[in-house]
């Protein structure tokens, strides 16, 4: 049988590969994507807790569920943000974009 | 329980038995097992493709009132391995400048999301890849993967007609998922259950009778999920020159077409299953497996001959109008017809057959007359606009 | 070795592989279609756990709408030429020592607890995950208000989404 200790490693691996790619690359898209790894990361925690607690507590499933949800909506409004830069700034270079720099 | 009611058990029994004997392990023979009947199914699945390749041509020249191919074998029966060996034999080529393992990867994953549908279509009651409890959200699951082969060819191919006709698959297949997906909640209220097998058991009156509209939005939806006409404007020749297909020859684009038809009659099956009561027939699926098989396969024929009228009837409807359609007329009506399915289940849950069944066919009739009245109207706003500055013009001179 | 165990540890190297080519890879398209193996990855996961649903939402949603939605914004914000440039940014040692840290640190403290080896116990005979998951996001005594603000929180984001990227010509 699995131990738990076996999917609460992949998650924390998960995760910091996800905060490498946040921290380390250069463009916004990018950087979402390494968002959305530390999401599934948070989401497989969740789910093998459930798992290995009481099952009937659906309190695990149903957070992850609403994670499902809140993780769309930023990809959604994040993309929307990242295309609207492009069409005026013309780049989707995270550095690049620091007009309010002083 | 002999071989003619349970053929797969014993099948499968019989083949641990002969490879425990010879001293495997008995979970490696039982993974062998079930990979030998994936196998099967595949390969009898890639079978009837080829079938289907004829049948579609010999009734799309019955619609247009001509033989189709009659040379190759009798009707024109060897005519698909013909076609075959010519794709077999064609120059594999890649475009200069292609993403090589993207580009190659598509066809496979295309055929890939095609295949791995059969995996929860009950062809008779003890026959069935996997009777996944949640049967229905797997369909839509496979529709996804097939988009991201689509996107993924249009992409590769580094020719802008390939990626302009990709994005509009695309935009097509997410826009219509939508309706499709509401649609597939109504067999689940009405049966409690979203596993396919439930589903099959529990239609004592077939769903068609209980929600008319709900099977024809499905339809509809399942039409623009495939990518057929009159929903195929990626794929017209006269207007984009074959979308994503374009750079793809050979078995390549075979792996394309024959996925295409093979998908077309996949959605006829499920149509059969959800709607029409897939491989039940007054009874007669008790007597065989064997005939529940046949009863399945010939209702999934007649769905994928509906497909297939609609594709040689209609003309082929503008990208924006698609979407128009689907967003302002195909959602809100998709969810009124949900909500009021919910409803009247509700309402009527505890009465007899015949008022559950009559109040909900009225409810639908209902729904769908005041839905058409609605564009009625607004279609005739439309014509007054666009024929009145025509009168005030020529009131000036 | 059971068999269980020989999938769990395929899949993880399989999805902890296709991570490192997110965060890694030269070509932006390329780190989108990783990032869907990863997801496929993390699916069969959340099968193993015996959380089927989720694993199918998971595919639907995922793949089906944000990975699409990736590779969307990714060929929409291409400029032609420059394709290759630097695709890490200068600091970019300093996040892999975070990284590193922050995986330590999670595994440190993990281990210090006292359930880290727990083995899982058997789900009990006709447990219905889906029908209680149903129930649960259903009922006032359950979680219908996270829900219910779940899907307003969709609505805004969708009419957010559409002001934002609107071309206003």
């Amino acid at each position: 049988m699995i131990p738990l200790s076996w999917y609460l490693i992949l998650s924390a691996a998960l995760f910091s590969v996800g905060l490498f790619g946040v921290l380390a690359r250069k463009n916004a898209i990018a950087i979402l994507l390494g968002v959305e790894l530390m999401l599934n990361a948070v989401n497989i925690n969740l789910v093998a807790f459930w798992r290995y607690g009481d099952v009937s507590l659906m309190a695990g499933q149903v957070f992850a569920i609403i994670v499902f949800a809140v993780a769309a909506a930023e990809v959604a409004v994040g993309l929307a943000l990242v295309i609207s830069v492009y069409r005026r700034r013309n780049t989707v270079i995270a550095d690049e974009i620091d007009l309010l720099k002083w | 329980m002999n071989f003619w009611n349970d053929p797969l058990k014993i099948a499968a029994d019989w083949l641990t038995g002969i490879l425990t004997g010879w001293g495997m392990p008995a979970v490696a023979a039982g993974i062998l097992v079930a990979f030998l009947g994936t196998l099967l199914l595949i390969s009898l699945l890639m079978v009837m493709d080829i079938f289907l390749v004829w049948l579609e041509r010999k009734v799309v020249s019955r619609f247009q009132d001509r033989i189709g191919p009659n040379r190759v074998g009798p009707f024109g029966l060897i005519q698909p391995f013909a076609d075959i060996i010519k794709l077999l034999i064609k120059e594999d080529t890649t475009p200069e400048g292609a993403d090589r393992v993207v580009y190659n990867i598509a066809p496979m994953l295309s055929m890939m999301s095609v295949l791995i549908l059969w995996a929860i279509v009950p062809l008779a009651p003890v026959i069935l890849g996997v009777d996944l409890n949640v049967g229905l959200l797997y369909i839509i699951a496979a529709g996804a993967i097939g988009t991201l082969a689509i996107i993924m060819a249009g992409w590769s191919s580094n020719n802008k007609f390939a990626t302009i006709g990709a994005f509009r698959q695309v935009a097509v297949m997410v826009s219509f998922e939508i309706p499709m997906v509401a649609m597939l909640l109504i067999p689940t209220i009405f049966a409690k259950t979203m596993g396919m097998n439930g589903i099959i058991q529990a239609q004592n009156i077939p769903y068609f009778i209980l929600s008319p509209l709900g099977a024809l939005i499905f339809l509809v939806a399942a039409i623009a999920e495939l990518g057929r006409a009159p929903f195929d404007l990626s794929e017209g020749e006269s207007e984009l020159v074959s979308g994503f297909n374009i750079e793809y020859s050979g078995m390549k684009f075979g792996m394309f077409y024959a996925g295409e038809l093979l998908h077309a009659l996949t959605f006829g099956g499920f149509l059969a299953i959800l709607f029409f009561g897939g491989y039940r027939f007054f009874g007669l699926e008790k007597v065989s497996p064997f005939l529940a098989i046949v009863i399945f396969l010939a209702k999934a024929m007649v769905g994928y001959w509906v497909i297939m009228w609609v594709r040689y009837t209609m003309m082929r409807i503008r990208i924006d109008h698609m979407l128009a359609f689907n967003w302002k007329f195909l959602t809100p009506l998709s969810f009124v017809l949900l909500m009021v399915t919910a409803l009247m289940n509700a309402l009527l849950a505890g009465t007899s057959v015949w008022v559950y069944s009559i109040g909900m066919f009225l409810s639908n009739v209902l729904i769908a007359w005041i839905a058409l009245e609605i564009v009625r109207a607004y279609s005739r706003n439309e014509r007054e606009k666009v024929e009145a500055p025509k009168v005030a013009a020529e009131a000036h001179h | 070795m059971t068999a269980q165990q020989i999938i769990f540890l395929i899949v993880a190297v399989v999805t902890l592989g296709s991570a490192l080519m997110v965060v890694t890879s030269r070509n932006l398209v390329h780190s989108a279609l990783w990032l869907v193996s990863t997801l496929f990855g993390v699916a069969i996961i959340y099968a193993l756990l015996n959380a089927g649903f989720l694993a199918v939402v998971q595919v639907v949603v995922y793949i089906g709408a944000i990975a699409i939605l990736f590779i969307f914004a990714v060929m929409l914000t291409r400029k032609e030429q420059l394709e290759s440039g630097q695709r890490l940014n200068s600091g970019w040692w300093l996040g892999a020592i975070i990284a590193v840290l922050t995986f330590g640190g999670l595994f440190g403290m993990l281990q210090s607890w006292s359930g880290f080896s727990k083995v899982s116990t058997d789900l009990p005979v006709g447990f219905d995950a889906v029908g209680q998951l149903g129930n649960a996001l259903t009922t006032p005594t359950g979680f219908v208000l996270p829900f219910e603000v779940a899907s307003v929180l969709l609505l805004a984001a969708l009419v957010g989404a559409v002001y934002l990227a609107f071309n206003r010509k």
